[in-house]
């Protein structure tokens, strides 16, 4: 049995008095993507954001590599090099052209010299089919197209592991299928991933396990052949019902 | 699809606008609108001659005019003391630039120290944030005298009493209170995720400032920064009351001599020599702004 690259046991968060999450366990073995479901505000994003030590937890351990980084000791900086994490919105540096966004990492955290980070990332785009805007600036960009950056940048840093938080919330119905394929793509190169979606098809297609999300806990786990099409627990039939009621099944 | 595949591509050897000569209709439109502008500018012409003459009139023929340019418009006396007035104006600008570097690094040193988060600087932010509170709340006249007579009174050794240095240090003083306040306002308006998205790639605290945050914070606050230049300048004038010759002191000076107010006009007029360009440039850095704001939310 090898490491999982990301492992979370029994991880408790709170803020203030208000619990978030509670009793949070899964691994990520290499390669592979799990998916998180569940309606707004049953703390995905708060759940990413602890793995990517943005927020700090209160109770459980974080492993990467197996290695624990939920450690005070650890050097967050350092950890969050090996981890890529797109959000939702407000991705992008406006100040920047799509270039500068993805080369200032690279730079500035790993070292590289400036003319391999712009070789690399111009080469990043062209394989994602965004060779054309490597010196647009965000705000000349659709919004997919930002998210495609976005993810690319992220990339740039050679994760071990990519948080996904709910990249197409955010987008136009007719731009989320080029943001979600290129989600599949990474999937196919072997991306180790973490995922935090609506968009249930897409989870159906890129998970390899499902994990529903309820007032913090996870009410259900298993494949996605289980979870989404044949769900077992009563909450998780619910959830799903009234996500294919809006349409988005 | 049909539009743009069928009927412009087979002209793409030559500009496709170049081809295009302009229908009836908008032939018509064209007329109208030229019309209309003509008009209107037919309209804006004889209403200000109306109105400015109209005034102009009224000035000239009241009773007080003669006296009046005589006053503040004695041409001959103007050119006459106008390079001193010059050489006092020339001391507001280089106080202004002098000031304005000093406070633009201070401002920016008080304005991070208050938005850091890091509990090291937890005194420094206290002591930030009452030092704001404080030199914001206090008239700059008051500063100035409190500083300029204040400090040579203690009579301490080493201290200066050069109401130049001592005027300086009284506008920095107080400026360095109003940028802080510009600069950290502009920095809170970052949007927390760019922060966190520049986190999350690995950047250390002070490389997110450097890189993500201040980059778009100072771009954000350029217009009203540059609104406290021209304050600043005008300002500058206030350190004569140390006796700093400075334009407006020049004038007081040969105004006095000659009980002629001319002098002073001049003064103003040096100062409207610069402030008016930078305004110009202020309102014009702010459209710009505006414009990027709405491309923004577009997007
Ligand atoms: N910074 C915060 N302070 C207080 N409460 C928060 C904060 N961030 C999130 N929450 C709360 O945590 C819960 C989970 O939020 P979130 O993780 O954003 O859910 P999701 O991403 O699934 O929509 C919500 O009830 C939200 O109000
Ligand atoms: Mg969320």
């Amino acid at each position: 049995m090898t490491t999982p690259v990301l492992r979370v046991e029994s991880l408790r968060k709170s803020f203030s008095s208000e619990v978030v999450l509670q009793e949070i366990s899964f691994d990520v073995p290499v390669h592979t993507a799990t998916v998180f479901i569940g309606a707004s505000g049953s703390g995905k994003s708060t759940l990413l954001r602890c793995i990517n030590l943005l927020d700090s937890i209160d109770d459980g351990v974080i492993e990467l590599d197996g290695v624990e980084i939920s450690d005070p000791r650890v050097d967050s900086d350092d950890v969050r090099r090996k981890l890529g994490m797109v959000f939702q919105s407000f991705n992008l540096f406006p100040h920047m052209s799509v270039l500068e966004n993805i080369t200032l990492a690279p730079i500035h955290v790993q070292g590289v010299g400036r003319q391999e980070a712009r070789n690399q990332a111009i080469e990043l785009l062209k394989k994602f089919d965004l060779g054309d805007k490597a010196d647009q600036y965000p705000d000349r960009l659709s919004g997919g197209q930002q998210q495609r950056v976005a993810i690319i940048r992220s990339l740039a840093l050679k994760p071990r592991l990519l948080l996904l938080d709910e990249v197409t919330s955010a987008l136009d119905p007719i731009l989320v299928n080029e943001v979600l394929s290129t989600v599949r793509d990474l999937k196919s190169d072997g991306m180790t991933m973490v995922i935090a979606t609506h968009e249930m098809g897409f989870a159906h297609q890129v998970a390899d396990e499902v994990c529903f999300l309820h007032h913090g806990r996870i009410v259900e786990y298993g494949p996605p052949e289980v979870v989404l099409s044949n769900p077992q627990d009563s909450r998780t039939k619910d959830f799903l019902k009234r996500v294919h009621e809006a349409g988005r099944l | 699809m049909r539009i743009n595949g069928e009927s412009t591509a087979p002209q793409s050897g030559g500009r496709a606008s170049s081809m295009w000569t302009p229908s009836q209709f908008e032939l018509n439109r064209r007329r109208i609108r030229s019309e209309q502008n003509r008009r209107n500018a037919i309209i804006a012409i004889i209403s200000t001659f109306l109105v400015l003459g109209t005034l102009a009139t009224i000035l000239i023929t009241s009773p007080g005019f003669k006296s009046l340019t005589d006053t503040f418009f004695a041409w001959s006396y103007g050119v006459e003391v106008l390079p001193k007035v010059i050489l006092g104006f020339c001391t507001n600008i280089a106080l202004t630039l002098i000031a304005g570097t000093a406070v633009s690094i201070f401002g920016l040193v008080l304005a991070l120290t208050r938005t850091s988060r890091s509990p090291a600087l937890t005194p420094f932010r206290i002591l930030a944030t009452i030092y704001v509170d404080v030199f914001r709340g206090i008239p700059m006249l008051l500063i100035i005298l409190l500083v300029g007579f204040g400090i040579p009174a203690l009579r301490l050794q080493g201290l200066t009493s050069n109401v130049l240095v001592l005027g300086t240090i009284a506008v920095v003083i107080t400026y360095t209170a109003y940028v802080a306040e510009v600069i950290r306002s502009g920095i809170l308006t970052v949007h927390p995720s760019q922060r966190a998205a520049a986190r999350s790639l690995g950047l250390s605290n002070v490389q997110t400032l450097r890189h993500v945050v201040l980059p778009q914070a100072l771009r954000r606050v350029t217009p009203p920064l540059l609104n406290d230049l021209v304050s600043l300048i005008k300002d500058t004038g206030l350190v004569s009351i140390l006796g700093v010759t400075d334009a407006i002191r020049a004038a007081q000076i040969a105004s006095s001599r000659s009980f002629n107010y001319t002098p002073y006009v001049m003064a103003a007029g040096l100062f409207l020599l610069v402030t008016i360009p930078l305004t110009r440039l202020t309102d014009h850095t702010m459209r710009k702004a505006m414009e990027r704001q709405n491309a923004q939310g577009l997007a």
